[in-house]
């Protein structure tokens, strides 16, 4: 049995398509996605400061990437999944601010299938395959938060095709895990 | 700086920039055979999608001479400092690894990892006190050998080490080591490496895990026993069908490897340290007037037999 394979346009103009994705599913992203990772996460909800981008709707990927400056510009060399448990204590807060899509790996801890669940959907990319995935990065659009360094600060890629993805959390309260799988 | 010392720091600074380019773009052809055959024997089908992403990945990084994984790790060097090298100044070589560092973050590049550990404020160039860690260990060879590890934190951050009671012997062993990668599940990247340290002290056993991670996949610990229970504990590890990202499969690990030392009467010191898919590894081989080669398939053995 093939997995459904699906195109998703993010930020997300119509919630009602995350409950086409179901978990096992391969999905390619378009569009804009927002890294954040520890640190953003950390000034954005333990120290209340406002987002620096609109989060409504919005897909952010667990990723800090490595760059490169050219002319005063930052150029993408490669950017790829982090652990996203690491994340995972501020899940209702990322869902409260509007997020509709989470991309990363590792999973995003017990609690995702409860919170998720007509909400938000998150999607495995495979672990390590920095060079593959930032053939689907057509650029850096801007950066946000930069002094928090390289890794943490928020890098807000313009992407096409960006995956394969893997449905890990659907909107209908299920997780894909080698637990169930295995 | 006297001249000559000028010029080793400086030749080892360069064989770390392209040693570090090396183990970031390339991986070692036994990690390569490795993922192969995993492809070709795994059932799960999702997971074959993963292995094929992963050698896409490979193939795409070498060609275009990018690292195959945006963290390109805190870097740990192993140096083997041989006996007929003619400054064996550990300063001058520390000097030399980290001038090397920061000129490969510039120049490969990579991104900048490093941080204060509590302040977590950025040096920007993967250097600072202490990092990248540097250890010393004897040898029997000529010439100046560092071994460098560039490694993700996905895989360290699931690592971990204990102290059994000398009573709880091989199984403690073997359930501390199955306990750890299941706790790990998909965090540290599988198909994953492991290293496993037993004996010594809770430091050197941490260490042992570390240098058994050096050691080429297809090469297995010259102590038969050890050998087999390389073995049996990567087919175990392969029963928990944890697979590739932790979404099930047959391909959890691709080898085992375990390095030993003596322990106190009292203990039984176990350290398991994990690492991810991309085992990036390369050495750089300096001779004493100063010539480099780069190579992928030497190791560290960490004792003078």
């Amino acid at each position: 049995m093939s997995p459904s394979e699906h195109r998703l346009t993010v930020p997300v103009r119509d919630p009602d398509r995350l409950l086409e994705l179901k978990v096992g599913d391969v999905v390619y992203l378009n569009g804009t996605l927002i890294t954040a990772r520890d640190k953003a996460h950390q000034r954005m909800f333990d120290e209340g400061r406002e987002p620096p981008v609109d989060l409504d709707r919005a897909a952010i990927f667990h990723a800090g990437p490595v760059v490169r400056k050219r002319d005063g510009d930052y150029e993408l060399v490669v950017v790829g999944p982090t652990t996203s448990t690491r994340m995972a204590k501020y899940l209702e807060d990322v869902l409260e601010a509007g997020v509709r899509v989470i991309v990363g790996k590792g999973g995003m801890g017990p609690e995702a299938p409860k919170l998720m669940k007509g909400r938000a959907v998150y999607l495995t990319a495979p672990g390590g395959c920095a060079a593959l995935l930032s053939e689907r990065v057509e650029r850096i659009r801007d950066v946000c938060w930069r002094d928090l360094g390289v890794p943490e600060a928020m890098w807000i890629l313009e992407v096409r095709e960006f995956g394969p993805l893997i449905v890990t959390v659907d909107a209908h309260g299920n997780e894909l895990s080698w637990k169930e799988t295995g | 700086m006297s001249e000559s010392e000028e010029e080793l720091v400086e030749s080892i600074a360069e064989a770390t920039v392209e040693a570090l380019r090396v183990a970031e773009t390339r991986l070692p052809e036994d990690v390569m055979e490795s993922l192969e055959r995993a492809r070709e024997e795994e059932s799960n089908e999702r997971a074959r999608m993963i292995l094929d992403a992963i050698l896409e990945n490979v193939r795409i990084a070498r060609e275009k001479e990018v690292p195959m994984c945006q963290d390109t790790g805190l870097i740990t060097v192993i140096a083997e400092v041989g006996r007929r090298f003619p400054v064996r100044l550990a300063e001058t070589i520390q000097k030399g690894i980290k001038r090397g560092v920061q000129r490969a973050t510039e120049e490969i590049p990579l991104r900048p990892n490093v941080v204060h550990p509590i302040t977590r404020e950025n040096t920007g160039d993967n250097t600072g006190r202490r990092a990248p860690v540097i250890r010393f260990v004897p040898t029997k060879g000529e010439e100046l050998r560092l071994h460098f590890m560039p490694k993700g934190f996905g895989s360290e951050n699931s690592s971990a080490v204990t102290r059994l009671l000398p009573t709880e012997g091989l199984s403690g062993i073997w359930d501390f080591v199955l306990d750890t990668v299941k706790r790990a599940g998909g965090m540290p990247c599988p198909p994953i490496v492991l290293g496993v340290g037993v004996g010594g002290t809770i430091e050197e056993a941490a260490f042992l895990a570390k240098l058994a991670l050096f050691r080429p996949l297809n090469v297995r610990n010259p102590d038969p026993a050890l050998a087999d229970l390389e073995e049996r504990l990567l087919d175990a590890v392969n029963e928990l069908g944890i697979g590739p990202m932790g979404l099930g499969g047959d391909t959890t690990a691709l080898a085992v490897n375990i390095e030993m030392a003596y322990t106190h009467t009292a203990g039984l010191p176990v350290a398991v340290n994990i690492q991810c898919w991309a085992n990036r590894r390369a050495t750089a081989i300096i001779y004493p007037d100063g010539f480099y080669e780069i190579v992928q398939d030497d190791y560290p053995r960490g004792e003078v037999e």
